[in-house]
């Protein structure tokens, strides 16, 4: 979004899965652009394809079952069309990822260590005993104590916050440029998650790394992303700068996930829920998505869709047939609606 | 004091249980997990209490034990005046009526080869209840489904609405308490809003008590009017949750509420506790949280035990250093007098601006 030195660029990346009972339309039409130092934060609901999205740019759907259309470019290749031993060297190597579950990632039966020194090995030529040091160096990267006997462990003997640790160091293994963070700490306690979103920051910083960083949590977002996409039934709603997005929002849809949000803060007279519940992907509504859903549909909603482009001038993207006039005055309102909540 | 007159409807005292593991290959050494370790509770009658805490800190087993799905180690469970710690199976189900709970897994806690009526209707079969049909109907009405959804199945519904099924069964029996294990924690943020309003809603218009377990903060906020903060099986802090959010005494219940990441706040001072939470198989020595604790003192938190006491009004604490105002900066935590940081040099520099 920010033009310029994009690392990666996403356009039109549509994804369809082909099932007995309809296609499902999992991701449609996503663009956008990651930059160096970013980290991007992808907020949505389940099944709002913020994670299809992201396999379908690692090249981690099945080819054969899915059809898979748009551009993902990586230093002027584009990922999609890559024949799979190249984009294998790039996998891993280049792009990594962090899944969300530490303890289904690991294999329950090798040494931490080892794991994380076949990651070095899938890409480098060097000895076993370089391959273990290069482990043993990232495990004490990433903030493991006693890096050097803890990497002979299996992963039982780790906590959930140190697996997730591991996770990270193997990601690490080769100087990603990009790395891909689905979920990291939603199997995480909140005072591991504050030590792992932190770790994912240094990491960024360290190595001056984009990061994507996948979450249902707005809150995490809002502390760790510079730019923000929100994702509703496989499209984007809304893409801007974080600050803007979490004070300006532009989208009901933005706007009713705010307000459903619980706050720690202070205690609520009452929660806003969005009624109604996200529409089946075999069916999505025609127009835009969320009509049956928003509190201020009007005539075009249910039959065009709204492309994803700046309102006004000052404004970021957003996919609403609302007139920018409008929203602002809707957009005061929510504000002292809160206020005086 | 007379059964039906106390103010509180569940009183538990010293409340402990502990469950053996096996360790060793032939399962010679046998040694316990800590699981909920001296807990004193009350819950008044038509509150909502929140237990929160994070994964292991025994806030589910004490929820368990509350309702007699487990039995105690020691310690006294009374339920509207009566003792309820060692009774029978049988003497207790006359008493299953007036407890009923919320599971967290509304795809796991709903049987998925039997109808929506069949699922509410199992607690009126189970206590003899006539007219059922007609009951469970109006209950789909209260909890916000409609009444031709009788003849359908689970897997036809969305978590939201099944969790609404799972609510609909807790109330089938007009119950005194019901006790909520994480019911919206699998459901998306807009979902989570309805069923949360739901159940105040129904906290009202049926003068209901809820037991409320959460790991999320920001949902016990919403929805409790006191709490208790576990860590490691103990109770750590107990009291109005206003004053608990508002100005923690504990050192962990702050640490806790200074993770909780946030939208809208853009800096702040966050305490990031370093290290893991201790097995609660060899739970540290005297306060549990001492390993990790910024205020540590050696030779009195590690030797001797904190006993939950008074600090604010409605407001108790287990710590011998409680926090005296709040936000406190993390150098201003730490630096309690005589506060002992040389040993411990790992836990320097966790302070950071985010």
């Amino acid at each position: 979004m920010n033009g310029g030195r994009g690392l990666l660029d996403v356009r039109g990346l549509t994804v369809r899965f082909p099932t007995p009972d309809g296609v499902v339309q999992a991701v449609s039409d996503v663009t956008f652009t990651l930059a160096r130092g970013e980290t991007l934060g992808v907020v949505g609901e389940s099944g709002s394809g913020k994670s299809v999205s992201n396999l379908a740019i690692m090249g981690l759907l099945n080819r054969a079952r899915t059809v898979i259309s748009g551009e993902v470019l990586f230093e002027g290749r584009d990922l999609l069309t890559l024949p799979p031993d190249e984009l294998r060297k790039i996998r891993g190597k280049d792009i990594a990822m962090v899944f969300q579950d530490p303890f289904a990632c690991l294999h329950p039966m090798y040494r931490v260590g080892a794991q994380i020194s076949e990651a070095v090995l899938a890409h480098e030529h060097v000895s076993k005993d370089r391959a273990w040091a290069r482990a043993v160096e990232l495990l004490d990267r990433v903030g493991i104590p006693n890096a050097k006997s803890r990497a002979r462990d299996y992963p039982h003997q780790f906590s959930g916050g140190m697996r997730q640790r591991a996770m990270i160091a193997m990601a690490l293994v080769h100087n990603p440029a990009i790395l891909i963070c689905d979920e990291p700490t939603t199997a995480l306690d909140v005072t591991v998650q504050a030590q792992i979103l932190e770790l994912i920051e240094d990491v960024k910083r360290e190595f001056d790394i984009g990061v994507i960083l996948v979450t249902h949590d707005l809150g995490v977002v809002a502390e760790t992303a510079n730019s923000v996409m929100v994702m509703y039934a496989g499209r984007i709603m809304e893409y801007g700068p974080s600050a803007q997005i979490f004070t300006q929002p532009q989208h009901p849809y933005a706007w009713g996930l705010l307000d459903s949000m619980p706050s720690v803060e202070e205690r609520l007279e009452t929660l806003v829920p969005i009624e109604g519940s996200p529409p089946s992907l075999l069916a999505p509504p025609s127009g835009c998505p969320f009509h049956p859903r928003c509190p201020y549909r009007f005539e075009p909603c249910p039959t065009e869709r709204p492309p994803l482009v700046a309102p006004a001038p000052e404004a970021h993207l957003d996919a609403c047939h609302l007139p920018w006039d409008k929203k602002v005055e809707l957009g005061s309102q929510r504000g002292s609606k809160q206020a005086a909540a | 004091m007379s059964a039906n007159g106390s103010e509180n409807l569940v009183e538990i005292e010293h409340l402990t249980k502990r469950f053996a593991v096996k360790q060793g290959v032939f399962a010679r050494g046998k040694s316990q997990v800590h699981a909920v370790e001296d807990v004193s509770l009350t819950v008044r009658r038509g509150e909502t209490l929140g237990i929160v805490g994070e994964s292991g800190c025994g806030k589910s087993t004490t929820a368990r034990l509350i309702l007699r799905l487990l039995d105690p180690t020691a310690g006294t469970i009374r339920f509207d005046g009566q003792d309820i710690s060692h009774l029978s199976q049988r003497k207790l189900r006359p008493l299953r009526r007036e407890m009923q709970m919320v599971f967290q897994d509304p795809y796991a806690s709903l049987n998925p080869r039997k109808t929506v009526g069949q699922i509410i209707g199992t607690p009126f079969a189970i206590h003899g209840v006539k007219g059922a049909r007609t009951r469970v109907q109006e209950l789909l009405e209260t909890v916000g489904l409609s009444p031709e959804h009788y003849n359908r199945y689970p897997h036809e519904f969305s978590g939201g609405q099944r969790q609404r099924i799972g609510v609909a069964r807790a109330l089938a029996l007009s119950p005194k308490l019901i006790v909520c294990d994480e019911p919206v924690s699998a459901l998306d943020v807009s979902i989570q809003a309805q069923v949360l309003n739901l159940l105040r809603s129904l906290q009202d218009e049926f003068n209901l008590t809820y037991v409320f377990i959460s790991h999320d903060l920001s949902v016990i906020r919403q929805i409790a009017d006191r709490i208790a903060v576990m860590y490691l099986g103990r109770v750590v802090e107990f009291g109005d949750s206003e004053s608990i959010y508002n100005h923690p005494k504990h050192p962990y219940t702050a640490a806790l509420l200074s993770a909780v990441p946030r939208a809208g706040v853009t800096s702040r001072e966050r305490i990031v506790l370093t290290g893991d939470v201790p097995s609660p198989i060899y739970p540290p020595a005297a306060c549990v949280f001492h390993p990790r604790c910024p205020r540590f003192h050696e030779g009195h938190c590690d030797v001797e035990t904190p006993q939950l006491r008074e600090l604010a009004p409605q407001q108790l604490a287990a710590c011998h250093y409680p926090l005296e105002r709040w936000p406190m900066t993390d150098a201003e935590i730490r630096q309690a007098e005589g506060a002992n940081r040389e040993d411990r040099p790992h836990l320097e520099g966790a302070a950071h601006e985010v």
